[in-house]
């Protein structure tokens, strides 16, 4: 960062600080590890990611308060229902000219969001939904004894869930890493590179894609689930469709066609967003809240403009160029 | 072939049957099935509420389609796909806010300006990022997510500048204008009747003008139009300018019937999509026909739900005309 931003280094050296970007980095990994398979690998542009984030949260929280199904099994259960609804978008939509799915996938986000803020007899509305944690809150415990044990101390009591959320974001890429180099993989590069030839091969490009897509979901919904974790409740407002495009951004940061990529550019993403909070400027929240988006816009624009394959992305994946 | 002449790939498939001309059929089967919705609403509600709430629907259609008519055409014209379209609404609607109350100039002059400012706006982005990225032959995706951020960057810009709190434009929000035995505010009628007229005038000048057969020219390919002498960039200009001017009134014009914030043009952008779509891109008839008629459901649904779903209308409505006629109603992958 240059210009006339002065940061005051200080708060780069608390521990509390990078544990809070690590989760944060962690849970948008997940988020854009989805967005990878869509984006850069099946050539779908998922624009609804948020959706699916939502779903995540909100039906673990609700299987688990209203339904009082163990959180393991909500959390299976949110996977379900978020794969679901990416089955009914993919099938009524996925058959459309990319740029319209991008749309639908956008409306179906919103929808979503709507249906939190307006079904308040099932998600709470804008008071939104408490008390989903309680097993979570004591495996966190539990983790952190063993830490102590081993002399690893915890300032704010987030280590926990940054070494599960990125226990989970590693498996993650491994499994997609192995599912690229399988056959499978091959042929979704395949569909994005050239649909019809992989048609006439026999491929039915349309189930690949929904594949494609329900994987995106799971990854979104465990993405959701941890957010929620990490908020403690869930509301409209924390998944509006600006998560989408963070995870847009964090895509292309670390670079199309690249999982691992995906994990550097959620780092680097939040660790600039979290930064802003150290502007020793005389700014209000508000302000700053702000000017954490412009952020995220001037990025998108000026990546597009002068990097669009990434910092890691391979110029000749960029196949949506049509 | 039908929508082959748009950016190429997965093109949605047309369904055509039947002998009806194409363009006809599918409007014939949205009137009737506007028809049937209404004679079934009076049925069950009375005509009096049905017409009243067709009333209020038409006022907010219209704003909807005129925010419709700037995006068509710049997807139509240029093939982008501008996230960023409801945002300049906002900006819009800011600009007016500026010049109105804090500066204390009278509503219709400040309107004026911020149709020229949002006008300014879309140059300034052509000129900037559009323009240099087509040049480089772009994709998509590209400019799909620099679009995105563009979104991000003008909205973000707004609030840290002018903060959250929602405001109002200085106009008249209460007078009441009755017309047989329907009621509705002065503004909303001034604002509905505005949008109708500019877009509709919109609609003719590029059926009439030869700038509208330049703009069609440029739509269907731009090399080629440029090689039989169309000079494009002239185009490209005024594509740019009556897209913002008329984000910049639709903006307005909502402030002027609802309130000045932030995500105005946000929460805007989706109905306005679904007006982009419906009415078939690239067709400025079909985005007021579109806007009126998604409108008018708009209202309509409150009458069958509560209220505050009525924005998911626009969703659902969206969402089928995707599924059954991508295209849209008079879409027949033209632009214009």
């Amino acid at each position: 960062m240059s210009g006339p931003l002065a940061i005051a280094l200080g708060g780069l050296t608390e521990v509390g600080f990078w544990s809070g970007v690590g989760v944060l980095a962690g849970i948008y990994t997940l988020l854009a590890l989805g967005l990878q398979i869509n984006v850069g690998f099946t050539g779908i542009l998922n624009f609804g990611q948020a959706g699916f984030m939502a779903i995540g949260a909100y039906a673990m929280a609700i299987l688990v308060i209203d339904f009082r199904v163990p959180f393991l099994l909500a959390v299976l259960g949110a996977i379900a229902v978020a794969v679901a609804f990416a089955m009914v978008i993919g099938m009524s939509s996925l058959r459309l000219r990319a740029d319209y799915f991008s749309i639908a996938t956008l409306a179906a986000a919103e929808a979503v969001r709507m249906f939190a803020q307006n079904a308040q007899g099932v998600t709470g509305g804008n008071q939104g939904l408490y008390g989903f944690d309680r097993a979570w809150a004591d495996a966190s415990r539990q983790i952190q004894d063993w830490l102590s044990a081993i002399g690893i101390g915890d300032a704010n009591g987030l280590l926990p869930l940054l070494l599960v959320v990125w226990l989970v974001a590693l498996v993650a890429i491994v499994a997609l890493r192995f599912l690229q180099r399988s056959p499978w993989g091959r042929v979704l590069r395949a569909i994005r590179e050239d649909e019809d030839a992989a048609r006439s091969l026999g491929k039915n490009a349309l189930r690949f894609r929904l594949q494609s897509l329900a994987i995106a979901a799971t990854l979104g919904a465990l993405s959701g689930v941890f957010l929620a974790l990490n908020l403690s409740f869930v509301n409209p407002q924390a998944f509006e469709p600006q998560a989408s495009f963070i995870g847009f951004a964090v895509l292309i940061l670390g670079g199309l066609a690249s999982y691992g990529g995906v994990a550097f550019g959620a780092i680097i993403m939040w660790t600039l967003l979290e930064a802003t909070r150290f502007v020793d400027l005389p700014l209000s929240d508000t302000q700053i809240a702000s000017l954490r988006f412009v952020l995220v816009g001037a990025l998108l624009i000026g990546l597009m403009a002068f990097r669009p394959q990434g910092v890691f992305g391979k110029r000749q994946e960029m196949v949506l160029g049509d | 072939m039908e929508t082959a002449s748009l950016t190429g790939r997965r093109v949605a498939r047309p369904s055509v049957r039947g002998r009806l001309p194409r363009a006809s059929r599918p409007a014939l089967v949205t009137a009737g099935a506007v028809a049937a919705a209404g004679l079934a609403l009076i049925a069950t509600h009375g005509l009096h509420d049905v017409a009243q709430t067709a009333l209020n629907g038409v006022s907010f259609g219209a704003v909807v389609a005129l925010g419709a008519v700037g995006l068509t055409l710049v997807y139509g014209i240029l093939k982008l796909v501008n996230f960023a379209h409801g945002d300049f609404l906002t900006f819009g609607a800011y600009m007016a806010f500026v010049a109105n109350v804090s500066l204390g100039l009278p509503i219709v002059l400040a309107t004026v300006l911020a149709m020229a400012a949002t006008a300014v706006l879309g140059l300034a982005f052509e000129r900037t990022m559009w323009g240099p990225m087509r040049e480089r032959g772009a994709g998509m995706l590209q400019l799909m997510l620099m679009s995105i951020g563009a979104a991000f960057v003008i909205r973000y810009t707004i609030q840290f500048f002018a903060g959250t709190e929602v405001r109002t434009l200085g106009v008249d929000r209460t007078s009441v204008v009755e017309v047989l035995g329907l009621r509705i505010g002065q503004t909303a009628l001034i604002a509905g009747a505005t949008g109708i007229v500019v877009v509709a005038a919109i609609g003719l000048l590029l059926r009439l003008a030869a700038l509208g057969k330049r703009m069609r020219a440029v739509s269907d390919n731009l090399s080629l139009a440029e090689t039989t002498g169309v000079d494009t960039r002239r185009v490209i200009v005024a594509t740019w300018l009556f897209a913002g001017a008329a984000a910049g009134l639709a903006g307005v014009l909502f402030a002027a019937t609802a309130n000045v914030k932030p995500e105005l043009g946000f929460e805007l952008l989706l109905p306005i999509f679904a007006a982009v779509v419906l009415g078939g891109v690239g067709h400025a008839f079909g985005a007021l026909v579109a806007g009126l008629l998604l409108g008018v459901a708009t209202e309509w649904s409150t009458l069958v739900i509560p209220s505050q779903w009525k924005l998911t209308i626009g969703f659902v409505i969206l969402i089928v005309v995707l599924i059954v006629r991508p295209q849209g109603i008079f879409g027949q992958g033209r632009a214009t």
